[in-house]
């Protein structure tokens, strides 16, 4: 392995608390520094990202950018950073949407925005530690540290009616996940000691130990009941139109563009490299969620009257996508996911940014109170469009080629999925173009709306990039999957082997027995 | 015994006897000092705690003192830190509310430094008569401290309920004892492991009652359901800081006595105990949880969680092994320092206020005072265990030595606990960072809302510990790892 003898990725990953120790010391009324500051981290933070994206060498499957430091040496604990090609994705769209969060909280924000831009860090610092931790404790640190951060958000600058009960379920939902997952890294990283005699939370050395099937079967779900809450998926989502709803538009967009993606990086990460047989055992599982996912979310958009809670449920929508593409073992399928997390990360981002802009104009977000803005703001209009293309998967741009790979992908495994999936397609269409064409063609009915201003330069600003990225994607997905592809083919090595080997043993009584053998001590 | 053999012995006591000379010195000089300056006696309380923690800088010898009375190894340091540590924190967050309420006496400092000597001294015996005279110490003194403002009719219930069921519980490990006596023939601690072999399980049907009952007198202490049923209401009705120092104080001093008389006097009859173990664990921490969720007072909010950390505590206990008591220690010290800040947070914003103990009272409390807001949210959250706390690692530790020892059900039951606690502590904190309603809305420029050097150092230095036992656990991890050492 090599290594680097400049830390990028910690400085990557806590260049934002810098920033938060520069903020302390600026005058709570000296809003303009506050902004500038938070910006010149954010921006400088991508520019880290982008060396080590320029850095990266695809052809190597392994880690790369690795630091390691003893960090509890006693029980095994390291300081261990490093990224592949699939979370270095992750960890750039982290990075190029934290400027943007910056300027698109420009002016939204009255109240306490000190306070907001330290949140805004913090949070920035818990998600790419995420990304790139590779020791499980430090993971799980980094995991639970940027709860409190987005919780705060949602409770202190949410929309005022339900905000508590929004940050509140937010909260104790994901807790309530990663605390199962706490117990199963404990027992995972016991069984891993027992077996090899050194004691070590590693990523990389537990994944050399071979785990029994029964002990995978538990340990899957402990993992997994943490991840699914976060994607979310279709039984645990009830927690994210809440919490979309009420958040501040910052808050929305990187919920939606990158903590759910911790979920579906989770089950990427651990799931199916440590449990490689458990993943096929539990796929068929896996898919009918994710299928359930995609198709109710996508009814559920259909009845909202609200624009956040209609792209939340999109969302879920989007999201089972992923799902879908991951756990069809397929290069393909998997790939799709990886570049449909950054898709989803840049269209319904840019979606929740266009309906905060609509809502500062006109303080409502209901699909009643707007129509026919195309008159009026004929600008935002167009970014809105471009953006829900995005989303429903037009060619040319990014939705389309992450959608086609996974279709794709799940098709060679069973065609049916992909039917069902593909519906999910058709569907996003429906529900996303009548929802514009209930915002801004038509009439204007309200006479509040005929006056509302069209965007400003720096809303102009920070949505070009996104949209430049959106065509990128869609016109050149080469230069992304390039990166990601050895990486996600070495992730899948093992499940794919398995998948071969447990042809006979998808039967439901061979997990309870597994199970119960496990339970009892055999 | 010549007086130079006494000098000699007394190295092992040391930091016990200066804190009580200091004590007896403060109730010297508080016949001396005019009303309205009692305050400096508190400086003095400072100086005498500070110095006996200097003391600890010396590596013990782990001999015993007083022909086997007391012994002083690692384990007793690193306990007696934690002891005077959360002592400090006590003194120092006391001053202004002694001031407000009235109560400023040389007394009350002087029967908190008993207390501490009384702690400690059970935590270094090595003899069964010792243990119960430190349990008494400190009990005494604590059930003073309780009854101490005496006008409030509170208190008085507080302390008059403490006094009769400490009483019993007293009576309950007196009662034990003697049949631990009757069963080996001695109550020290090394002659009766000597004389019970530690090659299996003993199985002695008075050693077996005797510790029943030795256990039941410890859990009362600790306030472990089903023993419990005294410490809402006296936490409530005591004076905030003494609750604080309630809380940890003689949750140390009684877990580190229970690890000697099971780990050093019997090791081989606390097999026998670990399903009960198990099971008063479970049921603490979930009762305790259960309860606080309904609790629209915070003060008794965090007297249930007081309880459910107990159970976590326990946990470890049940744990059995080198790793679970060093789990233990580590989460001790963490609780100590979050549990201390906690209350300390409350403390000054009774000072503040009227009162300080409803969930009402702290509501927009961030538009007051940010620092004390801040403080209470990383108090908080670090009570729930999110990382990167002191509460986290603890928790992390505990568990992790309960996984190892196969208790994976137990550990389970355990987070699962910590979520219905989340909510909790989540509440304080929304409340805390909501704006206040109407009138009471005060700008933060308000004078009163300063706070004095006391709260202030004692607040950041609770803060202070809380993050760096959370951020750099492995220091404090050695050095609980090596007064382990000394039972094994």
């Amino acid at each position: 392995m090599e290594s680097l003898s400049f830390p990028l990725l910690s400085f990557l990953v806590f260049l934002p608390l810098v920033g938060v120790l520069v903020l302390l010391f600026v005058d709570r009324e000296n809003e303009a520094v506050q902004r500038w500051t938070a910006l010149t981290v954010m921006g400088f933070g991508f520019v880290l990202a982008l060396f080590v994206y320029g850095g990266f060498d695809p052809e190597n499957v392994g880690f790369q950018f690795e630091e390691q430091y003893a960090w509890i040496p006693g029980l095994g604990i390291s300081y261990h950073l490093g990224v592949d090609g699939i979370s270095l994705l992750l960890v750039m769209l982290t990075a190029f949407l934290g400027p943007i969060c910056v300027l698109a909280c420009w002016t939204d924000i009255r109240s306490r925005l000190k306070e907001f831009l330290v949140c805004l860090l913090l949070l920035q610092t818990g998600m790419l530690g995420v990304f790139v931790s590779l020791d499980l404790v430090l993971f799980y640190v980094f995991w639970e540290v940027m709860l409190i951060p987005m919780a705060l958000l949602i409770l202190i600058w949410g929309h005022p009616a339900r905000r508590v009960y929004a940050a509140v379920k937010f909260f104790l939902y994901t807790m309530a996940g990663s605390v199962f997952m706490l117990v199963g890294i404990l027992v995972l990283y016991f069984y891993q000691a027992r077996t090899t005699g050194t004691l070590s939370f590693d990523l990389t050395n537990i994944a050399e130990v071979p785990l029994p099937f029964s002990l995978q079967l538990w340990l899957f779900l402990a993992f997994g009941v943490a991840f699914a809450i976060k994607v979310p998926m279709f039984p645990f989502h009830t927690w994210l139109p809440d919490a979309h709803t009420e958040a501040p538009t910052v808050g929305s967009v990187v919920l939606a563009a990158v903590l759910l993606k911790m979920g579906t990086y989770g089950f990427l990460r651990f799931n199916l490299p440590l449990f490689p047989e458990a993943s096929v055992f539990f796929m068929p599982v896996m898919i009918a969620l994710a299928l359930v996912g995609i198709i109710y979310g996508a009814f559920m958009c259909l009845v909202q009257k609200d624009l956040k809670r209609l792209i939340a449920f999109s969302s879920v929508s989007h999201l089972g996508f992923v799902i879908l593409g991951i756990f069809s073992f397929t290069v393909q399928g998997v790939q799709g996911g990886v570049l449909q997390m950054i898709n989803h990360g840049l269209s319904t981002g840019a979606l929740f940014l266009l309906v905060g802009m609509l809502y500062e104009r006109r303080h409502t977000r209901m699909i009643a109170d707007f129509g026919g803005l195309s008159t009026p703001v004929p600008a935002l209009t167009t970014f809105f469009m471009i953006a829900t293309l995005a989303s429903i998967g037009l060619p040319g741009l990014n939705g389309f080629v992450g959608e086609f790979l996974i279709l794709l992908g799940t098709f060679h495994v069973k065609p049916v999925w992909a039917v069902l999936g593909a519906t999910g397609v058709i569907l996003a269409a429906w529900y996303m173009l009548w929802m514009v064409q209930r915002v801004f063609y038509g009439r204007v009915v309200h006479e509040e709306n005929r006056g509302l201003l069209d965007l400003a330069p720096r809303e102009i600003g920070l949505l070009v990039p996104v949209v430049v990225m959106m065509v990128w994607i869609g016109v050149a997905p080469t230069t992304f999957l390039e990166k990601s592809e050895p990486a996600v083919a070495h992730t899948l090595r093992r499940v794919q082997e398995s998948v071969q080997t447990a042809q006979g043993r998808n039967a439901p009584w061979a997990m309870a027995c597994a199970a119960w053998d496990h339970l009892t001590g055999k | 015994m010549s007086t130079l053999t006494v000098l000699y012995e007394c190295q092992g006591i040391l930091p016990v006897l200066i804190l009580s000379v200091t004590g007896v010195v403060i109730l010297l000089l508080d016949a001396f000092s005019p009303l309205g300056r009692k305050g400096q006696l508190g400086a003095v309380a400072v100086t005498g705690t500070v110095c006996a923690l200097g003391t600890l800088a010396m590596t013990p010898s782990g001999a015993e003192f007083f022909s086997g009375m007391v012994v002083w190894d690692r384990f007793s340091v690193f306990l007696s830190a934690v002891l005077m540590a959360g002592a400090l924190l006590v003194f120092l967050v006391s001053f202004d509310s002694l001031r407000r309420s009235g109560m400023e006496c040389g007394e009350y400092y002087a029967l908190v430094l008993f207390a501490t000597a009384g702690m400690i001294l059970m935590v270094q015996a090595a003899h069964f008569i010792m243990l119960f005279l430190g349990l008494e110490i400190f009990s005494i003194a604590i059930y003073i401290l309780v009854g101490m403002p005496r006008h409030e009719k509170r208190a008085n219930e507080a302390a008059l309920k403490y006094v009769l069921l400490g009483g019993f519980a007293s009576g309950f490990l007196l009662y034990g004892l003697t049949f631990i006596y009757g069963a080996t023939g001695s109550l020290s601690m090394s002659i009766m492991a000597a004389h019970l072999g530690k090659a299996e399980k003993v199985f002695n049907s008075y050693l077996l009652f005797g510790s029943a009952l030795v256990v039941a007198g410890f859990a009362f202490k600790l306030a472990l359901v089903p023993f419990h049923l005294w410490t809402p209401d006296v936490y409530e009705g005591a004076p905030t800081p003494i609750t604080a120092y309630m809380a940890v104080g003689v949750k140390a001093a009684v877990l580190g006595a229970l690890v000697r008389t099971f780990w050093v006097a019997l090791p081989t009859v606390h097999p026998h105990w670990s399903a009960f173990f198990w099971a008063l664990a479970a049921v603490t921490m979930t009762v305790g949880n259960l309860m606080a969720l309904a609790q629209d007072s915070v003060k008794r909010m965090l007297a249930f969680s007081s309880i459910a950390h107990a159970g976590y505590l326990l946990v470890a206990v049940v744990a059995d092994s080198k790793e679970g008591l060093t789990a233990l220690l580590v989460y001790l010290l963490a609780y100590t320092v979050m549990n201390v800040g906690a209350f300390g947070v409350m403390v000054a914003v009774q000072n503040r206020q009227e009162s300080g103990e409803r969930l009402e009272d702290f509501r927009g409390l961030a538009g007051r005072s940010p620092f004390l807001a801040v403080l209470m949210a990383l108090f908080l959250f670090s009570l729930a265990g999110i990382p990167p706390t002191a509460g986290f690692v603890g928790k992390f530790m505990v568990f992790s030595a309960a996984v190892q020892s196969g208790y994976t059900w137990l550990v389970i039951l355990a987070v699962i606990n910590s979520v219905i606690a989340a909510y909790y502590y989540l509440r304080v904190v929304i409340v805390v960072y909501r704006p206040a309603e109407g009138a009471s809305a005060e700008g933060p420029a308000d004078g009163a809302s300063r706070l004095s050097a006391g709260e202030r150092g004692a607040l950041v230095g609770a803060g202070a510990l809380t993050a760096i036992v959370g951020i750099w656990p492995h220091v404090f991890w050695d050095l609980a790892r090596q007064a382990v050492h000394v039972l094994f």
